[in-house]
């Protein structure tokens, strides 16, 4: 076993963890934070994603044992404790971002990501952005109306 | 997908990784970035019995001018690599390569010494590091000893690498003004290349391959060419002259051998040849 001491959404864990067990696995069986869901289990469809120290990871493709000292972000962890939802969330509300759902806490986490890296997007950046999450209902087109709709509440969108 | 068992230790330095390494002989692999090593062991293609995880050795995370040269420590995440400001002064290629690697997830956690030590010809920092005439530096337990790229790759994820070494330092020339290029072909926006170009062109060429052969490969045909003076297009016909490029889903032998040759114009002529 392996001890791990992580912040997760703001709190502290500390935990016996087998080496083998997998962030995802961690969030979600450990700490019954259900929400970060598994897609494709092979790091390629972005369901999994999660803050890792405020980048985007693909919690499928990381050790629970890897993130030992990190800060992580979940789906969880992004509306005020108050109820407000994240930007961003906000966004895919307005924006009829979503379908099924199954993709979209890894797309949201991505896209914080993305607009906190990126100063200045453009719609060719936020499809290039979105290359590692997949939408299996094809939704994209709203996807990504709603980062540029996030991005222009931020005045940080560049019309291309 | 779980990986079978295994142990997992951390070391604190290149220098204990590689009395790690010592001690648990075979079995052990080291873990950089995991993003190809975990992937194969999910699939239960690799099943190390000990992991040594130096994710979190200090001091290999710098990128530096060294003379005539940028050193890079080898764990260097992707994303680290296409936001420097000073490759992109320097080593344009390289900064530019990396953001070709697989997507903003894949490039926050993969590092530059994991993708040259795992040694796959279908990645691309890789054919970048080999266009460029790079070094790598590998630490050993007699210390450390340089590699020229041109020397790193003996076959299909085999390198120069003994199994008792750590990969820690990157160094390539600074070609700042130089010609370059990176042409990558592949279906999807997050695929591996089909077909990949990294060109250099400073006096000397450099002309590397992705996915043409067993290691990533120096087109030598297309470099003496370009050299003696050929065109673009007469120079890149030779693009696939001694590959034996893979069969796959995506894309036969022939098709490959064609698309290298497409490729390697369109490298030269963006290069400026
Ligand atoms: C979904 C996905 C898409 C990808 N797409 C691409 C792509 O388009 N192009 C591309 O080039 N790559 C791609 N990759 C691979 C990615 O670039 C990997 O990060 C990289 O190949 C390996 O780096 P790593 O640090 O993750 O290495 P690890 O997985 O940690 O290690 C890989 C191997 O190298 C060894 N190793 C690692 N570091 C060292 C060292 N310092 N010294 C000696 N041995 C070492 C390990 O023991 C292991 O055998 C993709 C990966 C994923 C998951
Ligand atoms: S479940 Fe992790 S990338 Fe698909
Ligand atoms: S909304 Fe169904 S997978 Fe994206």
């Amino acid at each position: 076993m392996v001890q791990i001491a992580v912040q997760v959404n703001g709190a502290g864990h500390a935990n016996d963890v087998e080496p083998r067990l997998l962030l995802v696995q961690y969030l979600r069986e450990t700490l019954g934070l259900t929400g970060t869901n598994i897609g494709c289990d092979t790091s390629s469809c972005g369901a999994c994603t999660v803050l890792l120290d405020g980048q985007s990871v693909k919690s499928c493709t990381l050790l629970a044992a890897q993130a030992d000292g990190t800060s992580i972000t979940t789906i969880e962890g992004l509306a005020d404790p108050d109820g407000t939802l994240h930007p961003v969330q906000e966004a895919f509300r307005e924006n009829h971002a979503l379908q099924c759902g199954y993709c979209t806490p890894g797309m949201v986490m991505a896209i914080v990501s993305l607009l906190d890296e990126e100063p200045e997007l453009d719609e060719a950046r936020v499809r290039e952005g979105l290359e590692g999450n997949l939408c299996r209902c094809t939704g994209d087109h709203n996807i990504v109306k709603a980062v540029l709709a996030g991005a222009a509440d931020r005045g940080t969108l560049v019309q291309s | 997908m779980i990986p079978a068992a295994f142990d997992y230790v951390r070391a604190g330095s290149a220098e204990e990784a590689v009395s790690l390494l010592i001690e648990h002989g075979d079995e052990a692999k080291l873990l950089a970035g995991g993003h190809s090593l975990l992937p194969l062991m999910k699939l239960r293609l690799a099943t190390p019995s000990v992991l040594i995880d130096v994710g979190r050795v200090p001091d290999l995370s710098y990128i530096e001018e060294r003379g005539d040269e940028i050193a890079i420590g080898s764990l260097v995440r992707h994303h680290e690599l296409e936001t420097s400001e000073l490759l992109h002064a320097q080593v344009p290629l390289l900064a530019h390569t990396a953001h070709q690697v697989g997507d903003p997830q894949v490039r926050h956690r993969g590092t530059l010494g994991g993708t040259l030590a795992h040694g796959d010809p279908a990645s691309d920092l890789p054919a970048a590091v080999l266009a460029l005439g790079g070094t790598l530096v590998a630490q050993g337990p007699n210390g450390r000893r340089d590699i020229a790229a041109t020397d790193f790759f003996e076959g299909f994820l085999e390198t120069a690498l003994a199994p008792d070494e750590m990969l820690v330092e990157i160094r390539v020339p600074k070609v700042p003004g130089a010609g370059w290029s990176f042409q990558k072909f592949n279906r999807r926006a997050q695929d591996w290349a089909i077909v990949g170009v990294a060109a250099v062109t400073n006096g000397t060429t450099g002309i590397a391959l992705v996915n043409m052969g067993s290691t990533p490969l120096r087109a030598t045909a297309v470099e003496a060419a370009v050299q003696s003076g050929a065109s673009a297009t007469d120079a890149a016909a030779l693009a696939a002259e001694g590959t034996e490029p893979p069969t796959d889903l995506n894309a036969s032998p022939e098709y490959r051998r064609h698309l290298a040759t497409v490729l390697v114009r369109r490298a030269l002529e963006e290069a400026g040849k």
